[in-house]
């Protein structure tokens, strides 16, 4: 009996290869696709991607090459972004801090409201639109309109505007931004909560001093996230503010806006020419990715500078 | 009165050296009777009568699970903060019942200091770490705010090794500093009393010698109960010990006594080390 014990392999390991070789096409695939779509976008959209396209207006003609521009679209897009922001930001952050800090781990109601936040992120986009139209257009709005300006006939509040397109967008991101902060709540250690509250501390003065500071990356990645989600996003703003066209800048809340995900709708489906409107559809998509990009960009050095700032010191 | 001070200290010592901590006399600051602590139907406590005198180190010492941190985190109710506990019975501070209604539970944590097992700085500079509390209890000016946490870190034996970086993060001291920084945030805003639960036990041992150190120097100042998990550092530090076993005390006396000549076996068996 050979009581040594070998460690030569025996056979070629094939199950290993095959799983290795299976799991890396799987990875390459994505990789693929999002090469193919970048690809094709800036091939087609990169030969009418201008400084005057992107500073221009659609005053002229928006389905023409030479005389077509997007700064409005960019504009408004931008603005419904950082207006939903701060909408969704404060109401999802206060919530979470209820759900970790305040109520209980386990009664009926923190499960309740788990479970309307997990349902909330579950509900397709055009339902939002929807309930943008008749929630705060119809029933905010025209509410407001009845009791704030009685002798009116003309509607100020109960009409398409960014301010309801943005407060659409906001109750639609509120789960990624209320799931985010209960992860950042949750990661702080409990030993520090306590560090505090044992030295006569509030349990306020703990959360707004000690927690959420610490917090405040992991609140960042909820917000970045709600960003990305809702700069491409169509559907809600369809019916709550989105216009075809405008001559000039929205200028106040009750304004409608251009949007760049529906004009690229626009120019899809509504040209005269098609062919001729190809290749500003197109780089009107680039300037829907980079702005998206942009937005993100600005968070993410944000929230880099925030941890570097931790690290450091105070 | 003419009494020099010489005489009486002496005196008290020799009275703690050999008197019963539960014996009437001089009242004890802290004063626990029949207290039974819930957590949901397990029961941590059963019963527990104790005192603790003021101005001495009183060791808490037991097997893990036996209730020894449980009861300690009562005197500044921070079992307040666990869901579904109970309890029944007194825990008097000073005279007073300290979970009646009336009692604010922050003027509470302010007389009662806590210092935790795992240090827990918080993120922010080695002085804003102190200056946290004191501004939240109304200290605004900046020289006295200067001035305390000199003083406190000072006393915690931490001031010549952090005074040329104040101001730089409290995370990037060492394990035994970063609890000596807690120690200081704790005595800053003068408490009667500092808990203390397992406060060397992640620490090594020139940390933890530090640390006993300043429990020593601490108890002119402050009444002081230790939870230790140590035995040797119970019996050097301490002047009275309380062993408790499954939620009861066993037995609490002199430290002294407790560890040459305890009254009940069990006693004698974990001090000796025979299980535990």
């Amino acid at each position: 009996m050979n009581q040594k014990r070998q460690f030569t392999a025996r056979r070629f390991a094939f199950s290993s290869f095959f799983f290795t070789g299976v799991t890396g096409l799987a990875s390459f695939l994505i990789i693929a696709m999002l090469a193919l779509i970048l690809g094709n976008i800036l091939y087609n959209g990169m030969g009418a991607l201008s400084w005057r396209f992107i500073t221009g207006g659609t005053q002229q003609d928006m389905f023409d090459v030479n005389k077509a521009g997007v700064l409005p679209m960019v504009f408004g897009t931008a603005a419904r972004v950082i207006l939903m922001t701060l909408f969704v930001l404060p109401i999802g952050v206060i919530t979470a801090i209820y759900l970790t800090e305040y109520a209980s781990g386990h009664t009926g109601i923190t499960r309740f409201i788990r479970g309307a936040v997990s349902n909330l992120a579950g509900v397709p986009s055009i339902v939002f639109g929807l309930f943008g139209l008749g929630f705060f257009i119809h029933f905010v709005g025209q509410n407001m309109d009845s009791l704030l300006r009685p002798d009116d006939p003309k509607p100020l509040w109960g009409k398409e505007a960014i301010l309801w397109a943005s407060l659409t967008l906001a109750v639609m991101t509120l789960p990624v931004v209320i799931v985010a902060t209960e992860e950042a709540l949750r990661a702080i250690p409990q030993g520090l909560r306590e560090g505090s509250l044992a030295l006569g501390a509030t349990k306020l003065q703990t959360i707004v001093r000690i927690v959420l500071p610490q917090a405040l990356p992991g609140i960042m990645t909820g917000g970045i996230l709600a960003v990305s989600r809702a700069a491409g996003e169509v559907a809600p703003i369809l019916m709550t503010g989105a216009a075809y066209y405008m001559a000039s800048l929205p200028r106040s809340l009750t304004d409608k806006f251009m949007d760049l995900g529906y004009h690229v709708f626009i120019l899809s489906t509504q040209s005269p020419n098609i062919e001729q409107t190809r290749p500003i559809l197109y780089a009107t998509v680039i300037v829907l990715l980079l702005l998206t990009f942009a937005l993100n960009f600005v968070a993410i050095l944000v929230r880099a500078h925030m941890r570097k700032q931790m690290r450091l010191f105070a | 009165m003419t009494e020099s001070i010489a005489p009486k200290v002496a005196v008290e010592f020799d009275a703690l050296d050999s008197a019963e901590p539960n014996s009437p006399g001089a009242p004890p600051l802290i004063l626990t009777a029949d207290l039974s602590l819930f957590y949901g139907k397990n029961q941590a406590l059963k019963n527990i009568s104790l005192g603790v005198r003021e101005k001495v180190v009183t060791a808490f010492i037991g097997p893990s699970g036996c209730g020894k941190s449980t009861l300690l985190r009562c005197f500044n109710r921070m079992n307040d903060l666990i869901d579904g506990v109970r309890t029944e019975g007194l825990v008097e501070i000073a005279g007073q019942n300290i979970n009646s209604r009336e009692v604010d539970v922050i003027e509470l944590r302010k007389r009662v200091g806590m210092v935790f097992q795992r240090s827990n700085p918080f993120l922010k500079s080695i002085y804003e770490n102190i200056a946290y509390a004191l501004r939240l209890h109304g200290t605004k000016s900046k020289s006295h705010l200067d001035d305390i946490i000199e003083k406190s870190l000072r006393q915690a034996a931490l001031w010549e090794e952090v005074k040329d970086r104040l101001h730089t993060s409290a995370l990037g001291l060492s394990g035994g500093q970063q609890q000596r920084l807690c120690i200081a945030r704790a005595i800053a805003i003068r408490p009667e009393i500092i808990l203390m639960d397992e406060p060397a036990s992640a620490l090594d041992p020139i940390a933890t010698a530090k640390i006993e150190e300043l429990i020593f120097d601490l108890k002119r100042d402050f009444t002081i109960v230790i939870v230790t998990h140590n035995m040797q550092q119970a019996a050097r530090i301490s002047d009275f010990t309380a062993f408790f076993y499954l939620g009861e005390l066993i037995e609490y006396d002199a430290t002294r006594k407790i560890f040459t000549n305890p009254a009940k076996k069990q006693t004698e068996d974990y001090v000796t080390g025979r299980f535990g």
